[in-house]
Order: C-alpha cells, then sequence, then structure tokens
C-alpha cells in the first residue's frame, strides 16, 4: 500500500535562480542542497509547513537524463509554460497573492472565484506553472 | 467588504509582515508593527492573524527561530545568533527555540554540523536511488 508521496521533481533552466525563487520568493525552505561533481547539483525544497515533501529542483542539462536535442527540447518547453506541476494552498489567498505579487512573482491569474474553489495562476523563474488555492475551512 | 477596500487593508498588513521580515533583527514592538499598517491594533491583529495564521508576535517569534536556524547551520556560536536575530536573553531564547524545534540551539547546530558533514562526505545517502542512477551519480565511489 503506497502510503505517500515525499518526492517530486521540478525541471528548472537555472539552479541558481530556482533557489532564490522558491526560498526568497516563494519563502520554501531547503531541505537538502548537495554537489555532486562539476555542474551537478542536488536540490530540494519543502513548502514550510510540509517539511517531509521534498520538491527536487532539476537543472535541465544535457548528460545522463538528456542528450543535447532532448535538452534543448525540454528547456524551450519549460521556457514555454508548457508545464504545470501543481496545486499549492494558502491560507488566505488575496493575502498570499498581494505578498507574492510584491516580491515579484508573476500571476497569469488573479485570485478568481471558480465552481472548484478560490484560487490564482502563477509562474516560476523557469516558466512552470502553478495553482494557488486557499485552504477550505470547512 | 468592497473589493478596493480589502485590497488596500491587505497590502497594509502585507507592509507589517515585510515590516518584521526586515526588521526582526531589532527591538521592535507589536505597537510598531500595528503602527505600520495604519489601523486600529484590534482589526490589524484580526486581519494578519486570519491571513497569515499567526499573531503578529508569533510570527515574530516565527521569522527570529527561522533566521536562527540558518545561522547556527554556521559556526557561529549560540550566543551571538541569539543577538543577531533580535533576542536580548538566552534563556528566552533557547526556551522559544526548543519549543518550537525540539532541540535546543546547541543540539541543534550540533546535528546540523553533522548532517553538512554526512552531506559533503555520503551524499548518496540523501538521494532516492531512481534520481541518484538517472543522474549517473550511483557509480562514483567518492559520494558512498
Amino acid at each position: 500500500m503506497i502510503t505517500k508521496l515525499n518526492h517530486v521533481s521540478v525541471f528548472v533552466l537555472d539552479q541558481d535562480s530556482a533557489y532564490d525563487f522558491y526560498v526568497n520568493k516563494l519563502g520554501f525552505n531547503v531541505h537538502t542542497d548537495a554537489a555532486m561533481g562539476p555542474g551537478m547539483r542536488w536540490l530540494t525544497v519543502c513548502p514550510p509547513e510540509q517539511p517531509d515533501l521534498e520538491i527536487s529542483l532539476m537543472a535541465i542539462n544535457a548528460g545522463m537524463m538528456f542528450n543535447e536535442e532532448s535538452a534543448a527540447q525540454m528547456r524551450a518547453l519549460v521556457s514555454a509554460g508548457t508545464f504545470g506541476f501543481g496545486v499549492f494552498e494558502c491560507k488566505d489567498l488575496q493575502a498570499s497573492y498581494e505578498e507574492l505579487k510584491a516580491k515579484g512573482v508573476e500571476f497569469t491569474k488573479e485570485p478568481t472565484r471558480e465552481f472548484y474553489g478560490y484560487e490564482a495562476l502563477f509562474k516560476d523563474d523557469s516558466g512552470n506553472w502553478f495553482s494557488l488555492g486557499e485552504a477550505k475551512t470547512s | 467588504m468592497h473589493h478596493s477596500s480589502k485590497v488596500y487593508l491587505y497590502r497594509r498588513v502585507l507592509n507589517a509582515k515585510l515590516f518584521i521580515e526586515q526588521n526582526y533583527a531589532a527591538n521592535i514592538n507589536l505597537n510598531e508593527i500595528s503602527g505600520e499598517a495604519f489601523f486600529s491594533k484590534f482589526h490589524f491583529l484580526r486581519i494578519f492573524t486570519s491571513a497569515y495564521g499567526k499573531t503578529p508576535h508569533q510570527y515574530l517569534t516565527a521569522v527570529r527561530i527561522a533566521q536562527a536556524k540558518l545561522l547556527l547551520q554556521t559556526t557561529m556560536p549560540v550566543a551571538e545568533v541569539c543577538f543577531a536575530v533580535g533576542f536580548d536573553s538566552i534563556s528566552t531564547f533557547t526556551t522559544l527555540f526548543k519549543r518550537l524545534t525540539g532541540q535546543t540551539p546547541a543540539l541543534y547546530q550540533q546535528t546540523q554540523a553533522e548532517r553538512q558533514r554526512q552531506l559533503k562526505a555520503t551524499p548518496l545517502k540523501f538521494i532516492p536511488n531512481c534520481f541518484a542512477q538517472k543522474n549517473g551519480w550511483v557509480n562514483n565511489r567518492n559520494f558512498q
């Protein structure tokens, strides 16, 4: 029986820039930051209230995972905003929206009441998009 | 509440939150914080707590402890960390730190130093095998 998800990957264009975005703008905590040889780094972050879910910020580099061609294709797809990676939750969407916008986060949808909930959409510094929803109180 | 006045209030509360984040190391108090928001203390407290899930005082403490955790990942002495993040008493700092993290600052610093040592010596212990394999790290004996 699968009991929980503890790692998820987000492919990013630049790990230094992603670190700044996820830590200094979104307010996530660094879980593990390990140098793995020249130009390689294992970097994971966690949402502040979910320390056991590591989001691995994976650099798109040609190497074992991607060849030159597929790395270039992947970078183009990420930059174009092809991938939506998930739904984050906050206590108060309007407050979080104002704060993240003030910190320079780009929103593609302002807080909007939809039939399924109250949500906004934002992009990370690479182009990956996320939904941000307000936790339901009942 | 009208949307524009709601946005106005949220921006004021946000300014107070950012004020805490920028001035946590100073001797700030709640009056200064609500003063930054330019409306009544009661109203300020209600909106702040609703938006961020913590009172301003709890949030200030949380920011100070979070910053202390970062500094304790270096070799800075505990007493220096205490004052650097805005506490004026080591016993208050130690009590709050232990309450929020489950460890004393000294033990947290030792634990983190050991974790950093292991991270450098054997990074593969911290990486799920599937990711390490995909990146070609598993065959490097330096990482094991």
